[in-house]
């Protein structure tokens, strides 16, 4: 526990021991980031497992997970640091009511770390007991550009600077991994600090085997059945096909209904777990669940 | 590179392999900066040589860093580390094809606009007693195009329509800025800053004089256009491909990205080809991109290819959409209803621009005009200079839709 992995299989058998499977190229990706020391930065449609990987990473390597949830208006008091400006207020009116009121004294104690309220970046920069810590910037897309040029300088150098204490450099670089939806493009300047890595729709026996580790108590043959279902969902054309997370989230479903098998009537029943645009349920409800169905039931037919 | 090798021998020969690699990675159109180039080869050093698959993905994560690119790496990897002089060679074999159109077609444009500058400028007429006027409501300074102004692009002459051209590269289309959530100083703000408050006061020993204050920062918004290039739209949709092109141009700020597409029988970006300086050049890369100029249209089927696979990604930021179409729809009408409809949920505003208007008894009568009006925040003509220029009314008003609505009604 605690030890960056050797090699690549080790890398995959460390996420697997957080059931999360990954393939190899991405535990390539993630073996090299740990390694080298460089962001990872994951892109990739909603619910294929971006956020998990860092959550499994901090878990297994038994390292603390700082998240900052990127949003639009994002600035520096929320993802650095601020003042607390309270306590800095009650400590002037109390030097002044002491008649110490000295300006450089004041200066000094007023911008000390005990009135600094630490931010995500900041924490992720300070020593921590148990190794680096895991600092996940979570669907980076969604904030705006200057703060993504304002990330450039946290990544590369892994310093952030606040005017009145000067820059604050981390000891030992976190571990960071960037998410992106791909909402927009994130620009290529900060893309070139990190390594990339697109995450795609994983294969069946993939999806069999993440479906395994994340609900063991749905039985193979049920497992089975969805994981073929939401296949041939994924090569119909949706405006939001469903990802690995909508899976989990439908075989959960199926479970707490106690179904052993899938129906045309469970399916339209359930469809709201699975597809989350109500033009893409009109169009799948009814007829066209039943041909998947049929369509996936053959293709187990011939496979098992 | 099948040999296991002990990581941290990386010998010269792979070095100038990997450099060899990049090289041939730019030259298929992949941006590959130097300090990839090293972080690949300290990647490879760290990871080892154990499998081939291994060595790829190692290569790919660090020297690749878009999705649209991966296909590409895909190739390249799969040739050149077979043979690397095969690559050389098939890129010898293609680059007169490949650089020769560009290099054929520069001297001509640079030829035109070089003449365009120094040769035969059209005479300047004295200033007229309305420019002020002019000036004022449409954003219009050009010379002697007074005559062009109402005049139908379709019924120019050549001439006529290189004299417009010219008059639509200065058109300016100002819109209204949005409210971000970030903040900015400002002296008579309504957010009080108390970070610049407390410092300010520090300056005078804890003494708060008055309050900083911050108001939210603005920035314009993303342009997006769906430009119909079928047959009956040809010469329309050309010159609003300049317009387009003039505002990506511009650097007055006046939007944020814009974003192109074209369609026909089937959608394509054209937002990098009109990232040419040169007009002419970004309009032949226009070209090149959309084939499917003078088609049929089938509008409904070109939204949905829109809405599915790129509104998340230009419509995120709150963009302003131009359609710029005839409405003349092939296809079936339901699905335009559908997708004009999932169009203008997803943005700010919706903009119809149809050359159809520049009749005065138009009715929407067409199935697709039917479908699509109802949808639209606001529906405007773009037949003739005097309409573009009128613009921007389109973007804060409804345009003429609201009476042809009604008359849809009755």
């Amino acid at each position: 526990m605690g030890e960056i992995p050797s090699s690549i299989d080790d890398t995959i058998a460390l996420l697997n021991g957080q059931n999360y499977v990954c393939g190899r190229d991405l535990g390539t990706v993630a073996f090299l980031a740990l390694r080298l020391g460089k962001p990872l930065f994951l892109e990739g449609e909603a619910g294929v497992g971006k956020t998990e990987i860092a959550k499994a990473l901090a878990a297994a390597l038994g390292r603390r997970l700082i998240r900052l949830q990127c949003y639009e208006g994002l600035d520096a008091a929320s993802a650095i640091y601020e003042w607390n400006f309270s306590a800095q207020m009650i400590a002037i009116r109390t030097a002044e009511a002491t008649g110490g009121a000295d300006r450089a004294a004041l200066q000094s104690e007023l911008f000390s770390e005990d009135f600094l309220i630490r931010r995500p970046l900041l924490e992720a920069m300070e020593p921590h007991a148990e190794g680096p810590p895991v600092l996940l910037i979570d669907e980076i897309d969604r904030t705006d550009e200057p703060f993504e040029a304002f990330l450039l300088e946290a990544l590369s150098d892994f310093q952030v600077t606040i005017p009145e204490l000067g820059p604050i450099r981390a000891p030992e670089p976190p571990i960071v991994v960037l998410t992106s939806n791909r909402t927009r493009e994130v620009h290529d300047a900060l893309k070139r600090r990190c390594l990339y890595h697109w995450v795609d729709y994983p294969s069946f026996t993939r999806e069999m085997e993440i479906l395994r580790a994340r609900v063991p108590e749905a039985t193979d043959a049920l497992s089975a059945e969805i994981v073929a279902f939401v296949q041939s969902l994924r090569g119909a054309d949706l405006f939001k096909t469903p990802g690995v997370a909508e899976s989990i989230d439908w075989a959960r479903c199926l479970i707490a209904l106690d179904t052993v098998a899938l129906s045309p009537e469970v399916i339209s029943d359930t469809l709201g777990g699975l597809l989350k645009y109500q033009d893409d349920i009109t169009r799948i409800a009814g007829a066209e669940a039943t041909r998947l169905l049929d369509e996936a039931k053959a293709r187990l037919a011939t496979a098992g | 590179m099948t040999a296991a090798r002990r990581p941290g021998e990386v010998d010269g020969r792979l070095v100038e392999n990997i450099v060899h690699f990049t090289r041939a990675l730019r030259k298929a159109g992949v941006k590959v900066g130097t300090a990839q180039v090293e972080n690949a080869v300290r990647a490879v050093e760290a990871a080892g040589f154990t499998h081939r698959v291994d060595f790829y993905h190692t290569l790919r994560a660090t020297l690749i860093n878009r999705a649209s690119d991966l296909e590409i790496y895909h190739q390249i990897f799969a040739m050149f580390w077979r043979d690397p002089d095969f690559l050389e060679h098939m890129i010898h074999m293609l680059s007169p094809a490949l650089r020769g159109q560009p290099e054929d077609t520069r001297p001509k444009a640079a030829e035109r606009r070089a003449s365009d500058a120094l040769g035969d400028r059209p005479e300047r007429p004295p200033p007229k007693k309305d420019r002020q006027e002019i000036e004022i409501e449409a954003h219009l300074n050009w010379s002697d195009t007074e005559r062009l102004r109402a005049m139908d692009f379709e019924q120019m002459s050549a001439a006529e329509l290189a004299e417009a051209t010219r008059a639509i590269r200065s058109l300016r289309l100002p819109v209204p800025p949005i409210r971000t959530r970030r903040q900015a100083p400002a002296p008579h703000g309504r957010h009080p800053d108390i970070h610049a408050t407390l410092r300010r006061s520090l300056r005078r020993g804890g003494e708060i004089d008055r309050l900083s204050t911050t108001r939210p920062r603005q920035r314009p918004p993303d342009l997006v256009a769906l430009c119909d290039i079928s047959g009956s739209m040809s010469v329309y949709s050309r010159m609003l491909m300049h317009f387009l092109h003039a505002l990506g141009q511009s650097q007055d700020g006046a939007w944020g990205r814009i974003h192109s597409f074209t369609f026909g029988t089937r959608l394509s970006n054209v937002t990098r080809a009109l990232h040419h300086k040169d007009p002419d050049l970004a309009l032949e890369a226009v070209g090149r991109e959309a084939q499917d100029w003078r088609g049929g249209t089938r509008i409904g089927e070109a939204l949905e290819r829109f809405n599915k696979d790129w509104s998340r990604r230009v419509l995120g930021r709150g963009a302003v959409v131009l359609l710029i179409s005839d409405g003349l729809e092939r296809g079936d009408p339901d699905l335009l209803n559908q997708q004009a409809e999932r169009l203008a949920l997803s943005c700010r505003h919706l903009i119809w621009l149809n050359p159809l208007l520049r009749f005065d008894g138009f009715a929407p009568q067409a199935g697709g005009i039917r479908a699509l009006l109802p949808h639209v925040d606001s529906f405007a003509a773009c037949h003739s200079l005097d309409t573009l220029a009128d613009l921007s009314s389109a973007l804060t008003g409804a345009g003429h839709k609201t009476r042809l609505l009604a008359g849809l009604d009755s």
